[in-house]
């Protein structure tokens, strides 16, 4: 449960975070900070638990089936990590509460921070692969926002999308990786990969697969030729450069190559891709760091070779080697972060962290520069601190690497070099910033900073310090621990002292010295000038490939959309029609048509009639749509009318019910918008009659007949077939005994398909409310505002407006209609209360019954007006949508009280006295919900339809208009 | 009678979809409503077409399909219609509001050069 807890807490806190004032710095670094140490309590609480090789698991089953579970695990290597995430997210809070300014809205940076620490000990603690490379990517976002943070700046937008297009398009990567990977292994979980063993490296697909991870693992780790994010990425505050981008997330990508090392390493491929990645990065990165003008780009860059070293022990297939990596990520974690946070006190303190301005800052910052010139020196590697010993180790597997001898003389020899520069770079920092002769023209008076912004740093420095001296009793422990939760019983003889003698790697380490001396000395005196780009690594920055590909793609993508698309309407349907019709043609082309040969039903002249009716509407609403538009609407309405009678005619009561409402309120929506439309335009013969247009329209009228003779033929086809029988079956067998209901078409609505059903209503009452969000910003065109002519002349005639809500009867035509519509309302009710209640057992339902109710209700609006309507009813139709979506729902979740599933019908018979028996259905409750739904969501859309008589145009429209 | 049904599926979707290919919005509508009619009467015509046999359990007891239309098309159908419905009124809607911005009723909200 607690494992949960470490995981959870950080989102929980982000949330938290997310919503406190803007400028609550302290209570958001309080609540980060307890959310920290609470995470590292805990963690330091099941330090019994996994201290003998014990693993501590926490699984919550969610696609069993699939091998897929929220599971979490902590071994010790997780455990080791988990401490690391945790304790130094403390330190970070601390250091952030001090460094943002009261300016920075901080909600968004200690939100985003706690996202970030939950995302990591996700990964950390994640015991299914899949569930991993979701924490992955996780940290991916997270590092986006927050190296966007300042996202006023072009380098720190710039930073985070190649950060995040890097990463990302890593953890694409390792996301195949790992379903290949879960694939041969026969599981996602991590038990099930480790005992899968040999048969991993054994497997056809391991190259592949292999290629993918590491691609997820380079890339999130920055190293060659992914590199060039990380430099990039400083553009983010400190405090995240010092928690992301040197002690955790960039520790993720060796983690997972830890991690997963038992089972992946081992092989040639292994060792040539893991091997060369980190050699070229601890070179280049060394090289490159050296050359930098920025405190923070040095840092970087040194981080990109340290973890080179790292990853290139891992890439060694050695035990030991392993133990030096482990190791080295721990030490690297501590002098790295407390080297970024000193950089963050510097850029504070002095508003710059130029190096080619900054000097002698020693005098003004005394601890700063103590605190910075240890933390440097643990990264050079001098003895008496923790980086000293680690790189002791790598100097010494370098050199029993084994091999060939080219990589025998050359690993070491690299290697020696690589400490030269890690030497010399680290040397330059501090020099240049603390020494020599105090800086002039700084921005700010240099200043020691307050001592909650130095605490983390020191307490890191102590840390190095202590495990540089101590290494056996403080860090000893913890690195067997976690290497043995690695390794297993295949533990490798190491030591952890200061003193080995005088050994080789000794000597390496003592040339490596004296080398990084000797050659900041040159750069010192002859290469002040070759600033900015390194010399070696130049060439290989990976960014202007970077930015060449994405402007390639970019470049691609526009020239596919100009080729593919179009902005004009026309052309783009009839791209689908055609390709619907191909889409159709392909199978028949193959296979022939043909018809078929059941019995067929005898003409009917009745029917025959009642479609040549139906035709020549269809036809004559296409030919009159654009000249007429009222009659192409009736039209239109006729061939509804011949659908309707269509569906009742073949058996389908229900069909024609809802058809024919459906064809009422269609109409008058449309009758209801007609007035909007502008006037039609002047018929320009001479257009009409251009070469063009003729060919336009002749090819349309091709398409139109090609289409529909393609579908009579196919309907044909089908329809001279002897039916299959699908699933007919099944629904008429259960109808009855399993639904409760004689209707069958109804009880597939709403039991057997009920959340489907369900859906279509959420989707009807999403299209209202959208509806009557659009309309809210609707401006009429000017020339439809007047008063329609029939309302101007009455006006005239009887001097009273029309509509007018105070009278209780209109005088003149409308005064039959409005008693007729008046007299309706009741009637309609009932009758669609009817409809509604009779629905299960014969034709009706909640759809024909709330559309009975919604014309009822419209009719009143069209014959009264609008506001005579609402002077005397509000109907408030948003309410019946919510009502009926909560009457639907919770017919749904009355089944889930009961432990039955989601919209399982649930029946019971009561026997009342006086009234008899009773048959009570949940089914009815979900009825009624469909039909408030649909009186709400047609009522909402049509009656602000309605409204929009009572607009004016917007001004600016009017003296547009006025100017033509 | 089959023919008949096959001829008007044509004739809907033909008109359909000559209207669709027009430039006002006004067509675009009325097309996409004749479309409509004739995809609506192509899923039922999958159930074949059958005189006086609603799917309605008259008798409890008489549960064999062949008594009865196929069910299914007609409940694939009804939602359909009204999911139809609600479409018409959205894109009636996005026409007005952009017939409201453009000034025309073009499809393309600009009148061809």
């Amino acid at each position: 449960m607690s494992l949960a807890l470490i995981v959870l807490l950080p989102f929980a806190g982000s949330l938290c975070a997310a919503f406190l004032p803007s400028n609550a710095r302290n209570a958001e670094a309080w609540l980060a900070g307890a959310v920290a140490l609470a995470c590292t309590a805990l963690t330091l609480d099941l330090y019994p638990d996994v201290a003998n090789g014990g693993v501590v698991r926490f699984v919550v089953p969610w696609l069993p089936q699939a091998g897929l579970d929220f599971y979490l695990r902590m071994d010790g290597f997780a455990w080791m990590f988990t401490l690391l995430v945790s304790f130094m997210g403390a330190l970070v809070v601390l250091y952030a509460r001090y460094y943002m300014s009261p300016e920075d809205p901080v909600p968004r940076f200690f939100s985003f921070l706690m996202a970030f620490m939950g995302a990591m000990l996700g990964i950390v603690l994640s015991g299914n692969l899949i569930q991993l490379v979701v924490f992955w990517e996780l940290t991916s976002f997270s590092s986006f926002m927050l190296i966007a943070y300042w996202y006023h700046r072009v380098d720190a937008r710039h930073g985070a999308r190649m950060a995040l297009t890097v990463t990302a398009g890593g953890g694409f990567c390792l996301l195949a990786g790992a379903i290949m990977l879960g694939t041969i292994a026969g599981g996602y979980d991590l038990e099930q990969v480790f005992a899968a063993g040999r048969r991993v490296t054994a497997h056809p697909w391991y190259p592949v697969m292999l290629v993918l991870i590491l691609l997820g693992a380079l890339t999130k780790s920055a190293q060659f030729p992914f590199h060039f994010w990380l430099p990039h990425a400083m553009a983010a505050p400190t405090p995240v450069s010092a928690y992301l981008h040197s002690a955790t997330m960039v520790k993720a990508g060796v983690f997972l190559l830890a991690r997963l090392w038992p089972v992946l390493s081992g092989t040639e491929l292994w060792f040539a891709i893991v091997c060369g990645a980190g050699l070229a990065s601890l070179l280049l990165g060394a090289a490159a760091a050296l050359f930098q003008r920025d405190m923070k780009g040095v840092l970087a860059y040194s981080t990109v070779s340290h973890l080179g070293l790292i990853t290139l022990l891992l890439g060694m297939n050695s035990r030991l080697a392993l133990v030096a990596a482990v190791f080295h990520t721990m030490n690297h974690a501590t002098f790295k972060a407390s080297l970024f946070m000193a950089a963050g006190i510097v850029d504070h303190g002095t508003g710059t962290r130029d190096l080619r301005r900054l000097s002698g800052l020693a005098h003004a910052m005394p601890i700063t520069a103590t605190v910075a010139t240890v933390a440097a020196a643990a990264m050079a590697g001098v003895p008496l601190l923790n980086g000293f010993l680690s790189k002791e180790m790598f100097f010494a597997e370098t050199i029993f690497a084994g091999g060939g001898p080219a990589l025998r003389i050359g690993l070491p020899a690299i290697a020696t070099i690589a400490g030269m520069f890690s030497v010399a770079y680290s040397l330059r920092l501090i020099h240049q910033v603390f020494f020599g002769a105090p800086a002039k023209d700084l921005p700010y008076e240099p200043h020691e900073p307050t001592r909650g912004m130095l605490l983390p740093s020191m307490l890191l420095v102590l840390a190095c310090l202590l495990v540089g001296i101590f290494p056996a009793r403080t860090i000893g422990p913890t690195l067997e621990l976690a290497v043995h939760s690695i390794l297993g019983e295949e533990m490798p003889e190491y030591s952890l002292i200061v003193w080995h003698g005088l050994t080789l790697p000794l000597l390496m380490s003592v040339l490596a010295m004296v080398g990084g001396v000797g050659m900041y000395l040159v750069r010192y005196f002859y290469g002040q000038r070759a600033v900015g780009n390194a010399p070696v690594s130049a060439p290989f920055d990976g960014r202007r490939v970077f930015d060449i590909l994405i402007v390639i793609s970019h470049r691609i993508a526009e020239r596919m959309v100009r080729f593919a698309s179009s902005r004009r309407l026309q052309p783009q349907l009839l791209l689908i029609i055609c390709v619907a019709f191909a889409v159709g043609w392909i199978p028949l082309a193959a296979q022939g048509w043909s018809r078929g040969h059941a019995a067929l039903t005898p003409v009917d002249p009745a029917y025959a009639l009642l479609w040549v009716v139906g035709s020549s509407c269809a036809i004559g609403a296409a030919v009159q749509a654009k000249f007429h538009r009222l009659a192409a609407l009736i039209m239109m309405g006729g061939a509804g009318l011949v659908t309707c009678l269509t569906f009742a005619w073949f058996s389908a009561p229900d069909l024609a019910l809802t058809q024919i409402s459906v064809e009422v309120v269609t109409l008058v929506l449309l009758l209801l918008g007609l007035r909007w439309l502008p006037r039609r335009l002047e018929i320009d013969e001479a257009r009409r009659q251009t070469f063009t247009a003729r060919v336009r329209r002749a090819r349309d009228v091709v398409v139109a007949v090609v289409v529909g003779a393609g579908l009579a033929a196919i309907s044909f086809a089908v329809l001279t077939r002897e039916p299959v029988e699908g699933v007919a079956r099944f629904f008429v067998e259960r109808a009855l005994s399993e639904g409760g209901g004689r209707n069958i078409v109804n009880v597939i609505l709403v039991d057997f398909r009920g959340f489907d059903t369900f859906g279509e209503i959420t989707v009807v009452s999403i299209v209202a409310l959208t509806v009557y969000a659009l309309l809210r910003r609707f401006r009429p065109p000017p020339e439809s505002i007047e008063l329609p002519r029939a309302q101007r002349e009455e006006i005239s005639q009887t001097g009273l407006r029309a509509f007018n809500p105070a009278v209780a009867l209109p005088t003149g035509v409308m005064r039959v209609p409005a008693v007729l519509v008046r007299l309706l309302l009741p009637m309609a009710g009932l009758i669609a209360i009817f409809l509604l209640l009779r629905g299960h057992d014969a034709p009706g339902g909640g759809f024909v019954g709330g559309l009975v109710m919604a014309t009822a209700f419209i009719t009143q609006y069209m014959v009264g007006g609008a506001m005579w309507v609402e002077w005397r009813m509000r109907v408030h139709p948003q309410y019946w949508v919510a009502l009926g979506l909560v009457s639907a729902g919770g017919a749904g979740l009355l089944a889930w009280a009961l432990g039955r599933p989601f919209l399982k019908s649930l029946a019971a018979d009561l026997h009342l006295p006086l009234i008899g028996s009773l048959h009570l259905s949940s089914v009815l409750l979900f009825d009624l919900g469909v039909y408030l739904v649909v009186v709400g969501a047609t009522l909402l859309m049509l009656v602000a339809l309605a409204h929009q008589s009572f607009r004016s145009p917007r001004e600016w429209f009017v003296r547009e208009a006025g100017q033509d | 009678m089959e023919i008949l049904f096959a001829l008007a599926i044509g004739v809907l979707s033909g008109s359909g979809v000559w209207l669709v290919l027009r430039p006002r919005t006004f067509q675009v509508i009325i097309g996409l409503a004749l479309l409509s009619y004739a995809v609506n009467l192509f899923i039922f015509g999958m159930g074949r077409l059958v005189v006086d046999k609603a799917p309605i359990l008259a008798d409890p007891a008489a549960t064999d399909p062949a008594l009865y239309a196929d069910p299914v098309p007609q409940a694939l159908v009804l939602t359909a219609i009204v999911i139809g419905f609600a479409t018409t009124a959205l894109l009636l809607v996005v026409l007005l509001a952009a017939r409201g911005l453009t000034g025309t009723d073009h499809v393309d909200g600009r009148e061809p050069p």
